[in-house]
């Protein structure tokens, strides 16, 4: 078998923030209703959060969940586990009018960290970053200059980032661009 | 810059993250209806000069279609409200009628 590798492999830039892709991310998207008990407890059993309310991102390192829409979770879980995690949810979501997909690979991930995180971010979307209004434990999908994106913070310095993969490079490029030495706005 | 409230993510949307999806609460007339009502449904619009009533989609967000009300000379956002209705909701029709005495869209009033 070949060796699954992701978008860019790792690629990273330091500037006023460090840009990284962060290699394989394994991720299930699960439609459905999500007042459903069925669905709390698949989301449960896969990550070992709760259903997350609106805009909600409960993420612990490689797993978790987000809210991506009023009838769509993003489950991150480690790449390893993608098809048996989807095996189980599919199975436990069995006569429920639910759908579960593996869209692992159709997606690339990045990390922007650093105190500059929000400037490097915030010249990319059309997004309100200030501390008071994006917090860890927040998803907003929104868009990188002309590509669909979506970013919630593991910390108070660290954003992750992901968008498709087919775009990786576009968005590589222009976090780079956004995080060139000397470019600090001094909004945030 | 237009920015709308998007009704499903909660989300101040500004434009550049919406797509605009024309006049909102079209009566569809298809198969069986007279050539004039096809025609009328497929070509004839609203443009007002003052209050309208238009569909968007957050499409680089949650990607819901919803509706929104807003006036076309000032371009103050009344409100918006959830694609799963036929007709505006009362309250807003109200708070419309508060800003602008004796409006009309299409039959609504």
């Amino acid at each position: 078998m070949s060796e699954p590798i992701s978008a860019l492999n790792h690629a990273s830039y330091d500037g006023i923030a460090k840009v990284q892709e962060c290699g394989l991310q394994g991720m299930i998207t699960l439609r459905g209703d999500l007042s459903d008990k069925v669905l709390a407890k698949v989301v449960k059993d896969a990550t070992g959060q709760k259903m997350p309310g609106q805009r909600e991102a409960l993420v612990d390192g490689e797993s978790g969940v987000c809210w991506m829409s009023t009838d769509e979770l993003l489950v991150l879980v480690p790449y390893a586990e993608v098809e048996a995690k989807l095996a189980a949810m599919t199975n436990a979501l069995s006569g429920t009018h639910a759908l579960a997909v593996n869209v692992s690979d159709a997606r690339a991930v990045f990390s922007i960290s650093g105190s500059n995180a929000r400037e490097v971010l915030g010249k990319l979307a059309p997004v309100e970053l200030s501390a008071e209004e994006f917090q860890p434990g927040q998803i907003r999908r929104s868009r990188l200059a002309q590509v669909a994106g979506a970013f919630w913070m593991d910390d108070a310095e660290t954003f992750r980032v992901v968008c498709f993969r087919s775009a990786a490079d576009y968005v590589f490029t222009l976090l780079k661009v956004a995080a060139q030495p000397g470019s600090e706005v001094g909004v945030y | 810059m237009l920015i709308l409230n998007c009704p499903y993510c909660g989300v101040d949307a500004e434009e550049s993250e919406l797509s605009g999806g024309g006049e909102a609460h079209l009566k569809r007339f298809g198969p069986g209806s007279s050539d004039g009502e096809f025609h009328d449904y497929l070509f004839m619009r609203e443009n007002p000069k003052g209050v309208h009533f238009e569909r968007w989609r957050h499409s680089n967000g949650c990607g819901k279609w919803f509706h929104a009300a807003r006036c076309t000379q000032t371009l103050e956002v009344f409100g918006t409200y959830s694609a799963q209705t036929t007709e505006p909701p009362k309250e807003l029709k109200d708070a419309i009628t508060a800003k602008r005495p004796g409006w009309t869209w299409r039959e609504y009033e």
